[in-house]
């Protein structure tokens, strides 16, 4: 079974303003405020997901960048694939952990809110995307320094190698004050793209 | 592939700061569940399990005189790792992995009074200060995901050992109780103020505690205990219903419970125990009542040890797969503390008294927000 060979599938990038699906840009805008950014795309991009709105924004991010990617590879809720989700990033779910802890800097505590604690999780994005595509599948993040390409590549091989997942969607998204960068992969028997460090490397430096 | 065993573990908490100590209190029926008034945490009384500082700082001081130049949960994490690597002698190499299994990690340093550096809440920064303190080769890999990390850990390290990327992994889990927790948890009105009480009709809420646990994860025979277990499944799988609450069918529950039985080839009545993770909410506990009645599971006993430790969050699935590493080596069935009266809709064998049975096999499942859930299977080694 370890001679099975696993290709990049389709690969969506967002940063510096631009949402790009195997390179080539689908979306575009100056906007230097990562939530005017992200959610004049998803008007643009007619997503049509009204949950989007109430999401934080590492999860809007994450969404975002899934749901360009696997509306594209034609994913379907009804075919309930199993395809796993392993994302990464550096900030945790830090963007939001400050919001939730500056509510409750006061004596009297109270002003914690249910709706920004429940993002205080970096893996929540996570469901959010196996909830919009019904993805039964597992599900882990991991946080890194810096993007850790070796990681991805030994974790998804394993997942495909073992038959736990008939793909996986692999990736980086990170959101850090007002810093923000999202590269998602979909690894799978099929493709043009070897499944392959260097190539994983490769296209997020693209 | 070979065999991936559980080896020597450690935890520091409430209970005590080694798994012997904490195991023989929960023999007893020992909960480290307290009412605590201080509006430092919150301005209502809460329960929680709360490590005590000088007991801390007397297990750190064991290997480090730099009490200062550590956070609480560093420290509670140093205790307990340092403890296993002693124990169990080992030589750390470039074959030698490091989890760090957390949720919210050094999350108090956010605190406005926090004499810590904010750059410490940043999770990488907490595995860097675990891996330069004993000295490992490669870096630190941060499981967060939500309260099926501890678990989650487990299974990522037999996996890491099954493609051959090390010879062992040491896992060390821990989460802290905060403000920052407690205040979230609060807002969900999911807090009690009293003793936890899983799958009973009488529940009242969630308590937090904090502990820091470790495991040493090998596949050399040579390097056990007399409390090693083999791990034979895991499955992992979402809910893909609800961010915050469980899915009311036990969805991603029964399947990862399936997928761990479909890898260890064991069928469900071969299953001796059961360690849920029966946090007391109504909705979760409901939840794996389904679950385990779809699988078949509604007679194997079955215990949630939030009774002894409160809810540990990213660890609490490490330190109760430690408590049932004991637990088959003693062939005890533990009470599951709280519990008075069945409050679920279907049927399940939740153990109400500490009793002796000869025990082989045992499945730790935990769930989590985000729709995650995570199930392992462990079997007893057969020592020669």
């Amino acid at each position: 079974m370890d001679k099975k060979e696993f290709y990049i599938k389709s690969y969506c990038t967002i940063e510096n303003g631009v949402i790009a699906l195997n390179g080539r840009p689908v979306f575009q805008d100056d906007e230097k405020d990562f939530l005017k950014f992200i959610k004049s795309a998803y008007k643009s991009l007619e997503i049509g997901y009204p949950k989007f709105y109430k999401m934080d924004a590492l999860s809007k991010l994450s969404f975002i960048a899934a749901d360009v990617l696997l509306d594209h590879e034609k994913v379907m809720p009804e075919d309930e694939k199993n395809i796993a989700i392993v994302f990464s990033n550096k900030a945790s779910s830090l963007d939001t952990d400050r919001k939730h802890q500056a509510s409750i800097e006061d004596e009297e505590g109270y002003g914690a809110s249910p709706s920004v604690f429940v993002y205080t999780l970096p893996n929540i994005c996570i469901g959010e995307i196996s909830i919009k595509y019904k993805l039964y599948s597992e599900n882990s993040f991991f946080i890194f320094d810096r993007f850790n390409a070796a990681h991805l590549h030994q974790y998804a091989e394993s997942l495909l190698k073992t038959e736990k997942a008939d793909e996986v969607l692999c990736g980086w998204v990170d959101v850090d004050g007002e810093s923000y960068s999202a590269y998602i992969y979909l690894v799978s028997q099929k493709g043009e793209i070897q499944h392959k460090e260097e190539e994983i490397y490769r296209l997020y430096n693209n | 592939m070979s065999s991936v065993y559980l080896s020597h573990n450690n935890i520091v908490s409430a209970l005590g700061c080694t798994s012997e100590e904490v195991v023989a209190n929960i023999s007893n029926e020992r909960s480290g569940l307290k009412r605590i008034d201080d509006k430092r945490f919150l301005p209502e009384p809460f329960c929680a399990s709360l490590m005590d500082a000088a007991v801390l700082n007397d297990a750190f001081e064991r290997f480090s005189k730099k009490s200062d130049d550590y956070t609480r949960l560093e420290k509670m994490m140093i205790a307990s790792l340092g403890e296993v690597i002693q124990q169990s002698n080992l030589s750390i190499t470039e074959r030698t992995g490091l989890i760090i299994s957390t949720t919210k990690g050094n999350i108090d340093v956010l605190e406005k009074n926090s004499t810590f550096s904010k750059e410490r809440s940043y999770l990488h920064a907490l595995g860097k200060t675990i891996k330069d303190f004993f000295g490992f080769q490669n870096d630190a890999i941060v499981v967060s995901n939500a309260c099926v990390s501890g678990i989650l850990s487990v299974a990522v390290a037999k996996r890491y050992i099954d493609a051959d990327m090390y010879d062992e992994v040491l896992i060390v889990g821990g989460d802290l109780v905060t403000r920052f927790i407690l205040s979230g948890f609060s807002s969900f009105q999911a807090l009690s103020d009293r003793p936890c009480m899983p799958y009973s009709k009488n529940r009242t809420g969630i308590n937090i505690g904090e502990v820091a646990a470790s495991v040493l994860v090998t596949s050399k025979k040579e390097n056990l205990t007399s409390a090693s277990v083999e791990v034979i499944g895991e499955g992992s799988c979402n809910d893909a219903n609800h961010i915050s609450g469980p899915s009311r069918t036990g969805e991603g529950l029964y399947r990862s419970v399936k997928s761990a039985m479909k890898d260890s080839g064991i069928a469900a009545n071969k299953i001796d125990y059961i360690s849920a993770h029966g946090t007391a909410t109504p909705y979760n506990d409901e939840m794996e009542a389904i679950a385990f009645n779809r699988l078949g599971l509604n007679n194997t006993p079955l215990n949630s040890l939030k009774g002894y430790f409160g809810h540990t969050l990213g660890a609490s699935g490490l330190v109760e797969t430690i408590v049932g590493m004991h637990a088959l080596k003693s062939n005890t069935l533990c009470a599951s503390l709280g519990f008075d009266e069945l409050g679920v809709s279907q049927p399940i064998n939740v153990i109400e008294k500490t009793t002796s049975k000869k025990l082989n096999t045992f499945l730790k499942t935990a769930s989590g927000f985000g729709g995650c859930n995570t199930a392992v299977i462990f079997q007893k080694v057969q020592h020669g």
